[in-house]
């Protein structure tokens, strides 16, 4: 019988301590994002080129809309791929 | 009430430099006669595309800043489609937010081309 205290977990209990997560735009007080600069939304699309989630950037409802229409445009102009397998890594 | 727009268009790369700038020259008159007024142009010149539009894989990218009558923005798209040059285009209302930003990228290209 396995004694109680040497119980193995599979994985680790991920306990990281809960950072705060701030919208970015606001604390820049960028007010407009601009669909033309490739680069800059780069950072807000993953490596399939899908647009990143509010819950892992942090970004505010209001700024998240912007960049996904934002994004959306770029993607009309093929300034960002609609599906890409490595985006980021192939400079 | 004169609104602030923003259009960016690209042109297949078959052309050659003259028919490009015809092309760009052709659309800027068409606006001039509807009574926009330019407020700048920016040519990015050919680019390579994210993913193939009509089979290619370049293009010429052109962007006209304008202020025009809202009524003006639709007749101008037409042009657009009639012509079999432009694979796409894409005309943006500028709110306030977006006038600043664009004034201030202007200037900072204007700043930039000076000092090299």
């Amino acid at each position: 019988m396995a004694q109680q205290t040497d119980i193995k977990y599979l994985t680790p209990i991920a306990v990281d301590i809960k950072q705060k997560k701030y919208c970015r735009f606001k604390k820049s007080g960028i007010k407009y994002i601009d669909y033309k600069d490739g680069e800059f939304l780069k950072r807000f699309v993953n490596e399939q080129g899908r647009i990143l989630p509010r819950r892992l950037t942090g970004t505010s409802l209001k700024f998240q809309k912007k960049v996904a229409q934002a994004v959306k445009r770029a993607r009309h102009l093929s300034l960002l791929p609609f599906v890409a397998d490595n985006l980021k890594t192939n400079q | 009430m004169l609104k602030q727009y923003e259009t960016v268009f690209i042109m297949t790369p078959v052309l050659s430099d003259e028919q490009m700038k015809e092309t760009v020259k052709k659309f800027e008159n068409i606006l001039l006669e509807k009574g926009a007024e330019i407020i700048h142009q920016e040519n990015w010149g050919l680019r390579r595309f994210e993913y193939q539009i009509q089979k290619k894989s370049t293009g010429f990218y052109h962007l006209f800043e304008f202020k025009a009558e809202p009524h003006v923005v639709a007749e101008f798209e037409l042009q657009f489609r009639r012509d079999e040059k432009i694979m796409r285009y894409l005309t943006v209302a500028l709110d306030k937010h977006a006038i600043a930003y664009s004034e201030k990228r202007r200037n900072l290209r204007k700043a930039k081309e000076q000092n090299n």
